[in-house]
């Protein structure tokens, strides 16, 4: 936008204080000292839109393209002052207060950022006819998870983007399976679908870019006859800003930046990358969490550093991670009152991730509650201690989860015969904190396959 | 009436055509289970019986349905046994 030098007066045709002041604005006018800019013509309200005037009148100098200064309302002195004239209006009161801007009329926000800024957005529109049901157009369309989902229109997709300093032609990621590029818009686009809130966008964001790295391997996670999916754990004050779960019911249903923000990354996955159950989701069974699973860690109360600073972000900061989860089971322990009977219980709990006779293959994190956790700090365990401890006691031993062993077929082969063997690999079990007050309940997440050839969980700093 | 059509944004990878996709065509109707819709318009049957014997003639297996009426959409419960049972549908719309 080319600003000339000068001073622009902006003005609408209804505001009394614009009437009262019309023969000064023209005098001052025909003098060559403002330009005047109505917002009754397009072009006066795009002007005024994009320099986001609130008051009419406005005065506002412009040196060297930018507004330098502004003046708004009615204010003899001020008038003067400002445009380097004097005896202005001298039959009119010495003042009066302006009027609202025609860009702040109800609904005028919504409808000027299409209709000035709507050619930032570069998706495929499509049109829904005037028969259809715009619920009933989604589905059809095949854009939703199974559940209603909200229509993405311009305008909704352009508050989606205020949610976020990024470009909307951004490249976040590549998206498997049909390997297609995942810019801020498109990103946007799905979590308007989802139902997040704009400020939740710099989230689902971080989880889309976590998730499709070659680590977290959505590709393989979405193709696998497994269970899992992606589990989304956020740290850091966004989380509270967002207002996201980490206490009652925190794993649970009814938080909508919890659902929504989970969601949104699995629509971009089936949207975007074209991974749909049946197509190249092969899920035997599949598990609720697959609509989304995504909560806080309860930090606050928590005897513990946070996940993300475990995994390497800096304390304060806002992180995502990403862990290929299956559903929640229960650990119930509602006798012990000591770090060590507690943590043989978890272990004990541990051992059946995918089956009590596999291991090294699978990661799993546990959900500690806050009563679990007051068992830990009240012995003074860290986490540390507490991952040692479990891991621990759970060498198995090779001879009692060979193939075959317990009259069980499954389990692993004969080469483990005769040795130890730890049910997880070093880095394979975390500890998260969250869940309401009481409740002496811990929740184990496990794993997909993992390493190399499976998913390593993923921690993504998020950015504004 | 002004005519209302809402825009959305396309959510998708935009590798397939925004409009849905019809089925295609078969190349022949020998051997196919045709439906023949009949709306309930008057005198639309006598223009389906000629239908039908055109189509059996061509190697058609012909079934036959009938909205209760015309001036409401076709009860689920039909829309379901047609799609289930026949390959190709031609439905009579007017009289």
């Amino acid at each position: 936008m080319d600003l000339p030098d000068g001073i622009l007066a902006v003005v609408r045709q209804d505001c009394p204080t614009c009437t009262l002041v019309a023969p000064v604005v023209s005098e001052l006018a025909g003098a060559g000292v403002v330009d005047v800019v109505s917002e009754d013509s397009d072009d006066g309200l795009e002007l005024s839109w994009r320099l986001g005037v609130e008051t009419v009148p406005t005065l506002l100098r412009v040196r060297g393209g930018q507004v330098t200064e502004r003046l708004e309302g009615w204010e003899r002195s001020r008038w003067e002052a400002f445009a380097g004239v004097a005896g202005l209006g001298p039959g009119l009161p010495g003042h009066r207060p302006g009027c609202g801007s025609r860009t702040l009329d109800p609904g005028m926000a919504d409808d000027l950022a299409v209709r000035f800024a709507g050619d930032v957005l570069r998706s495929r529109r499509v049109e829904v006819g005037e028969l259809e049901d715009e619920a009933e157009a989604m589905f059809d369309r095949g854009w939703t998870d199974g559940l209603p989902v909200v229509p993405p229109t311009p305008a909704r997709v352009l508050r989606m983007l205020a949610g976020t300093t990024r470009e909307p032609g951004e490249v976040v990621a590549v998206v498997p399976p049909n390997m297609v590029e995942a810019s801020v818009e498109k990103v946007a686009v799905n979590a308007v679908l989802a139902g997040c809130r704009p400020e939740y966008l710099p989230v689902v964001l971080a989880a889309v870019e976590a998730a499709c790295t070659d680590e977290f391997n959505i590709h393989g996670l979405l193709a696998t006859t497994y269970f899992s999916g992606p589990m989304v754990v956020v740290n850091g004050p966004v989380a509270r800003a967002i207002g996201m779960n980490s206490g009652v019911n925190a794993l649970g249903q009814g938080n909508r930046a919890n659902a929504t923000i989970g969601r949104a990354l699995q629509l971009v996955v089936r949207n975007l990358g074209g991974g749909v159950p049946g197509g190249v989701d092969r899920a035997t069974l599949g598990n609720p969490g697959k609509y989304s699973f995504c909560f806080a860690e309860d930090e606050e109360t928590s005897p513990w550093e946070p996940l993300a600073v475990e995994r390497g972000v800096p304390g304060g900061r806002s992180a995502v991670t990403l862990f290929a989860g299956e559903g929640p089971r229960a650990v119930v322990d509602q006798l012990s009152r000591t770090a060590d009977s507690l943590a043989r219980s978890f272990a004990s709990c541990l051992r059946t991730v995918a089956h009590p006779k596999l291991a090294i293959a699978f990661d799993a994190f546990v959900i500690v509650s806050p009563e679990h956790a007051r068992v830990f700090r009240n012995d003074g365990w860290d986490k540390a201690r507490l991952r040692t401890e479990v891991m621990s006691l759970l060498q198995l031993s090779g001879d009692s989860v060979v193939r075959g062993a317990g009259g069980i077929a499954e389990g692993l082969p004969e080469v483990v015969r005769g040795s130890s063997i730890p049910k997880f690999r070093a880095d394979g079990l975390w500890f998260v904190h969250a869940g309401g007050r009481a409740g002496l309940f811990s929740a184990i997440i496990g794993g997909w396959v993992n390493g190399e050839a499976g998913s390593q969980p993923v921690t993504r700093e998020v950015r504004t | 009436m002004t005519r209302i059509v809402r825009t959305v944004l396309d959510p998708t990878g935009e590798v397939k055509p925004a409009g849905r996709e019809r089925v295609r065509r078969p190349p022949a109707l020998d051997g196919r289970t045709v439906g023949l819709l009949d709306i309930s318009k008057p005198r639309g049957d006598v223009f389906l019986d000629r239908v039908e014997e055109r189509l059996a003639a061509a190697g058609a297996t012909v079934v036959r349905y009938r909205k209760p009426t015309f001036a409401k959409n076709a009860p689920i419960d039909l829309r379901h046994e047609i799609s289930t049972k026949c390959e190709v549908v031609i439905e009579a719309l007017a009289d």
